[in-house]
């Protein structure tokens, strides 16, 4: 840039043209302000049907929250009184046992695409059906779960719910496993190499541990996932109204499927409990996702 | 500038005569799926010699060292022909460990690459995969590797502290002590030092040469001044061909080529 141009746009250099006012068409005017007002009009909406909901949760959950719900069982028809203890340490028992069959198969495949199947052909097969099974209707799986594990045995059982489970949970942990894998620097990857690691030990020495608080946080969101999961296991692992027992292959009384059945009953008290299962249930999947986030900012 | 690369040249170490040949390379072609990178290379690199190899961007001297380890091999899209002799073996061959070549033939990078793991399991990384060592003696190697890497003092109480939390050019030195700790026969830098200040430029330039009395180093450097300080040998390459190679005041002072002559003295490249 010269000096002669530089001088010739500074203010002092001769008359401004004039600005003139009300150049602005009042028409525009208006639609901005109508883009404005709707604008935050549906996101007033949106937060308060999200608070609403989480507003009558804790009103109607939180007095339920007793020391009853976490020591005694599900009530039977017309019994007072009862908790959900049965369905708790059920729904905990399910999710993990999930996420405990989910896991290694998940790593491992999204280890497979990140890694190994580099540029091939499958890799992209099997990547396009992984993202079509992450978006697949839960209702879809349990039922596919009640084709292959329920029908043969005859009977509901828990490890049927497991698996369910764990068909939900698969996607998100092969999704995430191979995008923060995708994240580790190649030159990490040619440095372990050229110290002479074989390709195992490159990715199970350096690979996993400089992606592992990222795969660590898509196993947090799974298993927030599968925690509030009603369909799948509508069909598989049903329900039980008594004593949890660890025999997994008979029914299993879990959180959701008890929220379903008592929330339409007609008894007070399971419609009260049906209430405080919901809570639990939010709550657990907000301190998941709590401890996701927390995980992933952890540098 | 034209005048200084000149001056400061002969303050290299003058070349061992006749040092033994380490490294034999004949009529080397690479190629980076269609694009023809090295084209009908052929030099030797002596036994216990500093070798700077020198060139504008994109000459080929960054993939002329990576195929000397072979890390070129892990992108299936590129491949080399012709020879390489390391030892009597041709290391292009395809019956050649590839693990084993690159445990004997060490390379640093231009950016560091600590491992995600504590500064002792980076320096251990290399020497726990091929060799079985007592706990005591792979602390001695540790040790050892990190004294010539001039790190010790800095790290010796810290030694279980991840080497992420390193500094850039203290992370650089761990990785040359990585290096160092497998006793390899052969050390690749690849431009150690252009991401660094130049108080741990200087220290590494220093450890290139307490380095050369046990191993033979090949260099990438974009720096002149740095290729004349610190190597015997000096190759000049230009758009993928070698253009002269020589010991390193003859291409510095008197070069054969004009073409070596203008890009030693600053005027192209």
């Amino acid at each position: 840039m010269t000096d002669a141009s530089l001088t010739g746009s500074s203010p002092s250099a001769g008359p401004q043209p004039q600005i003139k006012w009300g150049r602005v068409r009042q028409s525009r005017r208006v639609q901005d302000k109508i883009l404005r007002v709707t604008a935050t009009a549906a996101t007033a909406l949106s937060v308060f049907v999200l608070f609403w909901i989480l507003g009558m949760l804790l009103w109607k959950g939180g007095q339920g929250i007793s020391l009853d719900l976490f020591t005694k069982i599900t009530p039977g028809p017309g019994t007072a009184g009862g908790g959900l203890l049965n369905a708790i340490v059920g729904s905990i028992v399910l999710t993990f046992l999930g996420i405990a069959i989910a896991t290694p198969i998940g790593v491992m495949a999204g280890t497979y695409l990140a890694e190994y199947g580099r540029g091939s052909k499958l890799a992209e097969v099997v990547r396009f059906i992984n993202d079509i099974l992450l978006s697949a209707p839960s209702i879809l799986i349990g039922l596919f779960v009640y084709v292959i594990l329920v029908m043969p045995f005859r009977g509901y059982s828990g490890w049927a719910g497991s698996v369910a489970l764990a068909i939900i949970a698969l996607p998100v942990i092969v999704r995430t496993t191979e995008d923060m894998l995708r994240l580790v620097p190649n030159g990490l990857r040619e440095a372990a190499a050229a110290l002479g690691a074989p390709a195992s030990v490159v990715i199970r020495q350096v690979c996993w541990r400089a992606a592992k608080a990222g795969i660590v946080t898509g196993i947090l969101l799974a298993l927030a996932r599968i925690a509030g999961e009603t369909a799948p296991l509508l069909f598989t692992a049903l329900n039980n109204s008594f004593w949890f027992n660890w025999n997994l292959t008979g029914g299993i009384s879990n959180l959701p499927v008890t929220i379903y059945a008592f929330a339409s009953a007609p008894y007070d008290n399971w419609q009260q409990l049906a209430w405080a299962g919901a809570l639990l249930i939010t709550g657990a999947i907000l301190i998941l996702s709590i401890a996701a986030r927390a995980l992933i900012n952890r540098k | 500038m034209s005048q200084m690369a000149v001056q400061e040249a002969p303050s290299a170490a003058a070349p061992k005569a006749d040092a033994p040949v380490r490294i034999g390379v004949r009529n080397l072609d690479f190629y980076y799926g269609g694009f023809h990178a090295l084209k009908d290379v052929s030099m030797n690199f002596g036994d216990r010699e500093v070798t700077a190899l020198i060139g504008p961007s994109g000459c080929g001297k960054s993939t002329l060292l990576r195929i000397f380890n072979r890390i070129y091999s892990l992108y299936p899209e590129q491949r080399a022909t012709g020879e390489v002799m390391l030892d009597g073996r041709n290391i292009l061959s395809p019956n050649i460990d590839i693990n084993e070549l690159r445990a004997r033939i060490g390379m640093v990078f231009q950016k560091p690459t600590p491992f995600p793991m504590s500064i002792y399991d980076n320096c251990a990384f290399g020497m726990r995969l091929y060799e079985k060592l007592s706990k005591s003696e792979l602390d001695d190697r540790v040790e050892q590797a990190l004294r010539k890497a001039a790190l010790w003092d800095e790290v010796k109480d810290k030694l279980k502290q991840s080497g992420m939390g390193l500094s850039g050019g203290q992370q650089q030195r761990m990785c040359i002590a990585r290096t160092i700790a497998q006793q390899p026969d052969v050390i690749l830098f690849d431009e150690p030092t252009s991401a660094l200040d130049p108080i741990s430029t200087g220290k590494i330039e220093e450890l290139i040469e307490q380095l050369r009395a046990d191993f033979t180093i090949v260099i990438v450097t974009h720096n002149m001044q740095q290729a004349a300080r610190i190597s015997q040998y000096t190759a000049f390459m230009y758009l993928g061909e070698l253009i002269e190679f020589g010991p390193t005041t003859k291409i510095f002072m008197n070069p054969d080529q004009k073409r070596t002559l203008d890009y030693v003295t600053g005027r192209f490249g």
